[in-house]
C-alpha cells in the first residue's frame, strides 16, 4: 500500500504520520475507557479485551501468512479493531463467542475485502452487529457491576420505562451495558486526546451527538436532563467518538463529515424510538458507512479553475 | 470423445457447478439449505426434472419453434415437476411438508431453464442428459455443502440428529437467510479459489446462451464487457 501511494514529483513534506502512530493514539485513547471497564466490571471485562485483541491479531497475522500478503500486523488496526469490538461487547460474553466476532472483524470484513483501507465498513462494529444478530441473546445480556451484585436493565431500559437515571451515574458509568460504553467521562478524556493530538477533527462527534441530543429534547417536550441522559447512556459516545470517525470508512470533506454525524445521529434517533432494539448506534454507524463513498461524491471539493458540472 | 463425454459429465460438478459458478437457482440455494435432508431432496427432485427435461428438450430441439420455445420448455419442465411432486407427495410425506412450495417451484429454477436454453436446445441426447446429470448433481451437492455447513454451526445437528458438543456453541445466524447468503459468499470464494479463477466468465457464454441474442443489436454484450474492462 505505502508503495502504491508514493507519487513523488513536487517536493513533498511527509507530516511524519503513520498509520501506525495513528492506531496507537486511538488505543491510547481507548485506555481510559479499559481502566473503567475493569473497574466497573472486574477482571472478567479484561478477559474479553484481551481475547478479542489476540484473536484479530493473531488471525490477521495467519490470513496474511496463508494468502502470502505483506504482513500488516504491525500497524495496530487488527488491535485496535480487537480492542474496539471488545468495548462494544458485555462483559459476561462466552469467550468463544468473542472469536467468532474477532473471526467475523478481521477476515470476512477486514482481509477478504482486501486489508487495511479497503474495507467498506468498519470492521468493529460490522462485528458487533454481527454479534447482536447471530448470537440473540447478546443485546439483553448484563453482568453485574461493583455497585450492583444484580445484573440490571442498562439506562436505556429504564430511561424507556419512564425513570432518569442521575446524571453522575452516568458520567461514572455505574451502570449495565458494553464494557467500554458506561464510562461517558472516560470516553470524553479520550476524545479530548485525539482532538489534541489532532488524530481525528470535531465534525462528526459534534454533529452525531448533537442531532440525537436535539431529537431527543424535542421527543422528551424539552426536558434537558432526559434527553442529556439519552445521551449519555447506550453506545453513543464510545460510537460516535472512536467508531464513526474511523478514516477509512467515514467522508474525507468537513461538510461530508457533518452529513455523516447528523445521518448517523438521525438513524440512532429513529432506532432508539421507533425500532425493536434498544440501542440503535451501531446499526446506524453501518448504514452510513455504507452511504460513505455517495457522501464523498456529493460533498467533494470544487477544485480550484476545474470544469463547472 | 468419450474424454469429451466425461468433461459434459464432470464440469456441472466444480467448474461450471450452477450454484457456485453460474449463479443460478439462488433462491432454493438460501430457502432449502437450513437442514441437509432438505437440502438432499430438494437436489435429487431438481436433478430428476432436469434430468428428464434435458432428455425430452434435446428429443424436440429440432421441432419446437424458436419463436414458442421458452413456453415449450416451460411446459415441459412443469410437467416434470408435477411428476416428481406426486412421487414425493406419496412416498416422503415428510420431505413433501419440509420442501412446501419449493417443490413446485422447481419449474421456474433458472438451472433447469438455463441448461435447456443453453444446452439441451443445441446437443444431442446423450449429452444433454450427461449435462443434466452432472448439473442436478453439482447442484446437489452445493445444496448438501451449504446445509452442512448452516445446519452443524447454526443449529448443531446433522441430518436432524442433535450433536451434543456443539450444542452450546450455536451460531443461530446461520439457519437465517442472511446467514445463509453469508455462506453461499463464502463458499463462492472457495468455489473460486478451487478452480484457481479459471471458471468461464460471462463473456464466454453471455451472448451464446442468451436468450435475447437474435434480437440483439450488433453485439452490445460485448461492448458493455469492454467498457467494464476499461474501468
Amino acid at each position: 500500500m505505502a508503495k502504491l501511494l508514493r507519487l513523488s514529483v513536487s517536493p513533498h513534506i511527509h507530516s511524519g504520520r503513520s498509520t501506525a502512530g495513528i492506531m496507537r493514539d486511538v488505543i491510547i485513547a481507548l485506555m481510559p475507557a479499559v481502566i473503567a471497564g475493569t473497574i466497573i466490571f472486574g477482571l472478567r471485562a479484561l478477559l474479553v479485551v484481551a481475547v478479542c485483541v489476540a484473536s484479530c491479531v493473531l488471525l490477521e497475522a495467519v490470513f496474511n501468512i496463508i494468502t502470502k500478503k505483506e504482513q500488516t500486523v504491525g500497524d495496530f488496526s487488527a488491535a485496535l479493531t480487537g480492542l474496539l469490538l471488545a468495548l462494544n461487547l458485555p462483559a459476561g460474553i462466552p469467550i468463544w463467542q468473542c472469536v467468532v466476532g474477532s473471526a467475523f472483524a478481521i477476515i470476512i470484513v477486514k482481509c477478504l475485502f482486501g486489508g487495511i483501507g479497503c474495507n467498506l465498513v468498519n470492521p468493529a462494529i460490522t462485528a458487533r452487529v454481527f454479534m447482536l444478530v447471530a448470537f440473540g441473546s447478546m443485546a439483553t445480556q448484563s453482568y453485574p457491576t461493583i455497585v450492583d451484585t444484580v445484573a440490571g436493565a442498562t439506562p436505556l431500559e429504564s430511561i424507556a420505562a419512564g425513570n432518569t437515571p442521575a446524571i453522575t451515574d452516568l458520567l461514572l458509568g455505574l451502570k449495565g451495558g458494553a464494557i467500554g460504553e458506561t464510562c461517558a467521562l472516560a470516553l470524553l478524556a479520550g476524545l479530548v486526546y485525539l482532538l489534541v493530538r489532532r488524530v481525528i477533527s470535531w465534525h462528526i462527534p459534534v454533529s452525531f451527538v448533537g442531532t440525537v441530543y436535539v431529537l431527543s429534547l424535542i421527543m422528551e417536550g424539552f426536558d434537558f436532563m432526559r434527553a442529556l441522559a439519552l445521551i449519555l447512556s447506550g453506545g453513543l459516545f464510545i460510537g460516535a467518538f472512536f467508531m464513526a470517525t474511523d478514516y477509512v470508512t467515514s467522508p474525507t470533506t468537513p461538510a461530508g463529515k457533518i452529513v455523516f454525524g447528523v445521518g448517523a445521529g438521525l438513524l440512532t434517533f429513529l432506532i432508539r424510538y421507533f425500532g425493536t432494539y434498544p440501542e440503535g448506534v451501531s446499526f446506524a454507524i453501518l448504514f452510513m458507512n455504507i452511504l460513505t463513498p455517495y457522501i464523498d461524491s456529493f460533498t467533494a471539493h470544487k477544485v480550484f479553475g476545474g470544469k463547472k458540472s | 470423445m468419450k474424454n469429451d463425454n466425461l468433461s459434459v459429465f464432470t464440469k456441472g460438478i466444480i467448474k461450471e457447478n450452477p450454484v457456485f459458478v453460474l449463479v443460478l437457482g439462488t433462491c432454493p440455494t438460501i430457502a432449502t439449505t437450513t437442514n441437509l435432508i432438505g437440502a438432499f431432496g430438494m437436489g435429487i427432485s431438481a436433478l430428476l426434472v432436469l434430468l428428464c427435461s434435458n432428455i425430452l428438450i434435446s428429443l424436440l430441439r429440432k421441432i419446437i419453434p424458436d419463436n414458442v420455445r421458452i413456453p415449450c420448455y416451460i411446459v415441459i419442465i412443469a410437467g416434470f415437476v408435477t411428476i416428481v411432486q406426486m412421487i414425493v407427495h406419496a412416498y416422503f410425506p415428510e420431505l413433501y411438508e419440509m420442501l412446501g412450495v419449493y417443490l413446485a417451484l422447481i419449474t421456474v429454477n433458472c438451472i433447469i431453464l438455463g441448461r435447456a436454453e443453453m444446452f439441451a436446445s443445441k446437443n444431442s441426447v446423450g449429452k444433454s442428459a450427461l449435462d443434466g446429470l452432472g448439473m442436478g448433481l453439482g447442484f446437489t451437492l452445493a445444496l448438501c455443502a451449504m446445509a452442512f455447513i448452516r445446519e452443524v454451526f447454526g443449529a448443531a445437528s446433522f441430518a436432524g440428529v442433535p450433536i451434543a458438543f456443539l450444542e452450546n456453541y450455536k451460531i443461530e445466524f446461520l439457519v437465517k437467510a442472511p446467514g445463509g447468503m453469508l455462506v453461499y459468499g463464502l463458499l463462492i470464494a472457495l468455489v473460486c479459489v478451487i478452480t484457481h479463477g479459471k471458471a468461464p466468465r460471462k463473456k464466454q457464454f453471455s451472448c451464446e446462451g442468451c436468450p435475447s441474442a437474435e434480437h440483439c443489436h450488433s453485439g452490445i454484450c460485448a461492448n458493455t464487457e469492454n467498457k467494464k474492462e476499461d474501468k
